[in-house]
């Protein structure tokens, strides 16, 4: 029998990025005795990517900024499939959220009277993020991971211990979780270190495990992102939501190898750039829709001319909104016309001088110098879209973030709902913060009330045991897992990548199913000691069912919204903005389900234009807002609701 | 458009092993961590490494590039001759755990002994106010990534272990300085913790942790050598002396030998253990004709210069030496002959 290493828990919390490490504090805060799993070492979490800031209305930039303002922003940036209600608990908790982490130490750039300063971002109405330069993903995860640390060393203090109330487990990887008797009973995993297997018996469990882009070949996510918080959730029993949402961005560096995946800034072709295929030719011309064709250059010359006398010529057109430019050159590389490496030619080497480039574009430069010895003064960069970011996950109680399983809890990028179809940049860092506290409060609630703690049996046990060493079992005779990562990232590149139409998703579905049975063959050699082909081939089949609730939503949304663009059905419907799809697992299987959106308390609807929701609500929602509308004046009622809302609570949605 | 060139990477794990050669297709634009993923994908499945964001942001992918302590994301192939074998090791502060994956847990007992921010009392989250120009100093350090090249490269723990107990180390000194400059934070003895705690006095600033920072923080200058000199002056000017024995009341319970010479006439432990940089050396199992001399027949270590209470004398003056130790021995000449140094510095790689 294989020796399991076994713990007890008050609280798990899976994943040590921003929202894993706010929940684990916000337990230990409240006495939970409390494990952190980290599938890295502590303190590499992905979160270190994010460079933009933490939205949070504080005002200090502009006083104008409150939470009303930010919540309809982060509504409109998701095109109102947002669930209301979490998007309006993370506009009001946001700055609370930020303050403290001053208190644990953080140290964000400041305004001239001392306050943290915020920057401007896309989709924001106000100047709103809070920023360290390009690194505050990293002051974040920093900060969070000191205050644990000074926790650590109060219990020292207290106990004589560092780990007696709150523990790290660094490099350790969750493989299973456990229901018995129809609520969460512990998690299950190996050490990546030793090979060497762990069971952590605990009443609650936090998920905040990141997200999936490690199914995608081109994309800006780390190994660790392979979908683990999704697919242990599924076999949970509970369900995810808006997995066809996936924020993709249309230039990113597909060549070289070193920097597939990062981001190119739009300003490149706001400064001169432009997109050529294989052949040498400037295609956007050839990819104007009707609708832009008045606002848009027909002819080189008259596109060049814009940039110094934009009043009396048109836009270049690789200026286009983002989904038109993705659509652009998905075709350009599906016709033949992609560059070796699969993407196109993002030129501003030929059309400026360097010293322009180095002024208006120095980080730009500089990453592109230090990291790949690209000049992007003397040669053309070579662009595809890049997978970001998962607006789907875990569908969660707003207030609670619990799952539909009982002791189960979600936060951060494997939670779904907050963001809706799209994410607003910078709303991350703060979506971590304030649902990985609500996590990590109601996890520790949630253990209080656990009275009589279920133990897991041994023969689920044997079973878990059983499925981890499988693909050592197979040794190298099995499939290799790296070939069949490669090809599930290609499937989902090619298939159900940023453009999608349903003859490939169809085409898709079948594909995953092979691999599916494949996977189940995958073997590697060598031993259980950090054998990465071994973590691999068990991060697959996660990878696999997430790739699979996303191919399946996709090919049911038949309409294109935020992150979902259906090349057949290239429009925004209303009916569709009140269904969300929901992904459980029955059997081995993705089931889809329909299921209402939550209808938004009129106060808040009340925040919108009647011309603004026009453009996303059914006639009959619009009728029915027009007519609360009337309501309210007739009671006399004020146009500004801010005391009503402020007060509102859940009850009355 | 790939070529084949000749990579060695070292495969074991704590009970030994050997540097394995690799013929392996490498691409334009490639970075060594590229190729160690080839590797891993074609050749040899189970070889071991961390990595993380690939962007040079998380710190996670430090080896030994040729000699070189690394980041394998932002080491380009392309910085190498293509008849150059590569040779890549495991960073050799920290015990190996398998292949290029080493246990790093040290720097996170250092982490934890050094005290936290310590807010105000009186301000309340969302009051605190402080000047960009201040809080600059502090932010220079917070941009830390944790790679651990600066531990790993620094001469007073790289061959000598039996100084890690008393020596943070420079990661831990830039932290210490961060909180020190903090506009905010109320503690004020992190110099005194520096020197007492940290045992910053062994550091003899050859600036290698400077040299090898990816995010080219000034750790000597910028952090080091000021807490250095602020710790000798508040020690040392008997005004300032005088001063925080009347002001500064937290201080007054502090443990006897608090700026005191106490262990100044200790005996100096014996040198050398069996842990020896030769047989470290050695273990890291140089084959063939590198760049780097993996053979070099280095001193023994010396343990540190410590007194009973485990701590260093507080000045040289009252120590048995004068200046640091040096992490070459007390008795190497200077300057040694090149052949003898397994260091290469990062910008001038054609010297040893």
């Amino acid at each position: 029998m294989t020796n399991i290493e076994r713990h007890n828990y008050d609280v798990v919390v899976i994943g040590a990025g921003g929202a894993g490490l706010r929940a684990a504090i916000e337990a230990r805060l409240a006495g939970k005795k409390t494990a952190i799993i980290s599938k890295s070492l502590f303190g590499k979490a992905h979160t270190v990517m994010a460079e933009g800031g933490a939205a949070a209305a504080m005002g200090n930039a502009n006083s104008n900024d409150n939470w009303m303002v930010h919540f309809r922003d982060t509504m409109r940036g998701g095109k109102f499939l947002n669930n209301f209600r979490m998007a309006e608990l993370h506009a009001k908790e946001a700055p609370d959220r930020i303050w403290e982490l001053e208190t644990y130490g953080a140290l964000f750039d400041r305004t001239a009277d001392g306050r943290i300063s915020q920057r401007n971002f896309g989709g924001h109405e106000y100047p709103r993020l809070a920023h360290v330069g390009d690194r505050t993903g990293l002051e974040l995860i920093r900060t969070l991971q000191q205050k644990i640390v000074s926790l650590q060393q109060e219990d020292y203090a207290a106990t004589g211990s560092y780990e007696s109330r709150i523990r790290v487990f660094a490099e350790t990887t969750i493989t299973e979780l456990f229901v018995e008797g129809g609520r969460i009973a512990g998690a299950f995993g190996y050490y990546r270190e030793s090979g060497e297997f762990v069971l952590f018996e605990a009443p609650a469990i936090v998920l905040a495990t990141g997200g999936v882009g490690k199914s995608y070949k081109v994309t800006s996510n780390s190994w660790e992102y392979t979908g683990d918080g999704h697919a242990l959730a599924m076999r949970a029993g509970a369900t995810l939501i808006n997995m066809e949402f996936l924020q993709f961005h249309p230039t990113g560096m597909v060549w070289p190898p070193s920097v597939k995946g990062i981001l190119v800034t739009e300003s490149v072709r706001g400064d001169g750039g432009v997109l050529r295929n294989s052949e040498g030719k400037r295609f956007m011309f050839d990819y104007v829709p009707d609708v832009f064709r008045k606002q848009y250059a027909e002819t080189e010359e008259e596109a060049d001319r814009w940039y110094t006398d934009p009043d009396n010529n048109r836009r270049p057109p690789e200026l286009l909104p983002r989904d038109e430019v993705a659509r652009a050159i998905n075709s350009e590389v599906k016709a033949g016309r992609g560059t070796p490496a699969g993407g196109i030619y993002l030129d501003i080497a030929s059309r400026r001088p360097a010293e322009f480039i180095l002024k208006r574009l120095p980080s730009m430069y500089h990453q592109f110098k230090e990291l790949a010895d690209v000049d992007i003064t003397k040669q053309p960069m070579e662009i595809g879209p890049t997978c970001h970011y998962v607006m789907g996950g875990v569908e969660v109680d707003p207030d609670t973030a619990a799952a539909a399983v009982p002791g189960l809890f979600a936060a951060g990028e494997v939670s779904g709902g907050m963001h809706g179809s799209n994410r607003l940049g910078g709303n991350s860092l703060s979506d971590l913060l304030v649902f990985g506290k609500r996590a990590g409060e109601y996890a520790a609630r949630c253990a209080d009330e656990t009275t009589k703690r279920v133990k897991v049996p041994a023969a689920t046990l044997n079973a878990a045991v059983e499925n981890a060493l499988a693909p050592l079992g197979r040794g190298e005779g099995g499939e290799n897992p790296y070939t069949v990562h490669g090809e599930l990232q290609q499937v989902m590149n090619d298939l159900v990548g940023i453009i999608r139409r349903r003859s490939e998703l169809e085409e898709s579905l079948g594909r995953l199913a092979d691999l599916k049975e494949r996977i189940k063959k995958v073997g590697v050699g060598g031993g259980r000691r950090y054998n990465p082909g071994w973590h691999l081939a068990l991060d697959l089949r996660n990878m696999l069912a997430v790739s699979e609730c996303t191919a399946k939503a996709a090919l049911e949304r038949e309409e294109s919204r935020g992150g979902h663009t259906r090349e057949d059905f290239p429009q925004m419907d209303p009916d569709w903005r009140r269904v969300n799809l929901v992904c459980s697992l029955q059997g081995e299987d993705v089931r889809l389900e329909r299921k209402a959106l939550p209808t938004m308390r009129s106060e808040l609807m009340r925040l919108f234009d009647r011309a603004e929701l026009a453009k996303y609500l059914t006639d009959e929602e619009l009728a029915d807002f027009d007519a609360a509308a009337e309501g309210v004046a007739a009671s006399g009622g004020s146009a500004s609701n801010s005391a009503a809302v402020g007060g509102a609570d859940k009850g009355d949605v | 458009m790939g070529e084949q060139r000749n990579f060695r990477v070292w495969r074991g794990d704590d009970n030994g092993g050997q540097l394995e050669d690799f013929q392996v297709e490498v691409n334009d634009g490639e970075v060594v961590l590229d190729i160690i993923h080839r590797l891993q994908a074609t050749q040899a499945p189970d070889l071991a490494v961390r990595w993380n964001c690939k962007a040079g942001k998380c710190g996670s992918c430090s080896m030994e590039i040729n000699g070189k302590p690394r980041l394998g994301c932002m080491t380009r192939m392309s910085t190498f001759a293509p008849e150059e074998t590569v040779t890549v090791t495991p960073l050799r502060t920290f015990p190996v755990i398998r292949d290029l994956v080493t246990d790093v847990s040290f720097n996170y007992q250092k982490a934890r002994e050094l005290p936290a921010f310590a807010p105000p009392a009186d301000v309340a989250p969302g009051e605190y106010r402080m000047q960009q120009i201040d809080v600059e100093r502090s932010q220079e350090f917070r941009k830390c990534i944790e790679c651990f090249l600066c531990q790993n490269v620094c001469h007073v723990i790289r061959d000598h272990e039996d100084n890690k107990q008393a020596f943070s180390g420079p990661r831990f000194f830039i932290r210490a300085a961060e909180l020190d400059m903090h506009p905010l934070d109320t503690r004020t003895d992190r110099k005194d913790a520096a020197v007492e705690e940290q045992g910053i006095g062994y550091c003899n600033i050859t600036k290698c942790c400077t040299e090898v920072c990816p995010e080219h923080i000034k750790i000597t200058d910028n952090a080091i050598i000021p807490m250095k000199e602020r710790a000798v002056d508040r020690r040392y000017d008997p005004i300032a002396w005088l001063g925080s024995k009347i002001f500064r009341r937290e201080q007054l319970d502090k443990p006897a030998g608090y700026a005191t010479a106490g262990v100044a006439t200790a005996p100096r432990p014996n040198a050398g253990t069996a842990d020896t940089p030769v047989e470290q050396a050695a273990a890291h199992g140089a084959q063939g004709d590198i760049s780097a001399n993996w053979h070099r027949e280095a001193a023994a270590g010396h343990a540190a210069p410590v007194g009973p209470d485990g701590k260093l004398p507080v000045t040289e003056f009252t120590g048995q030496l004068a200046g640091a130790q040096s992490p070459f021995g007390d008795d190497v000449e200077f300057p040694m002959p090149a052949t003898d140094i397994n260091y290469q510095h990062p910008n001038r790689p054609d010297e040893h």
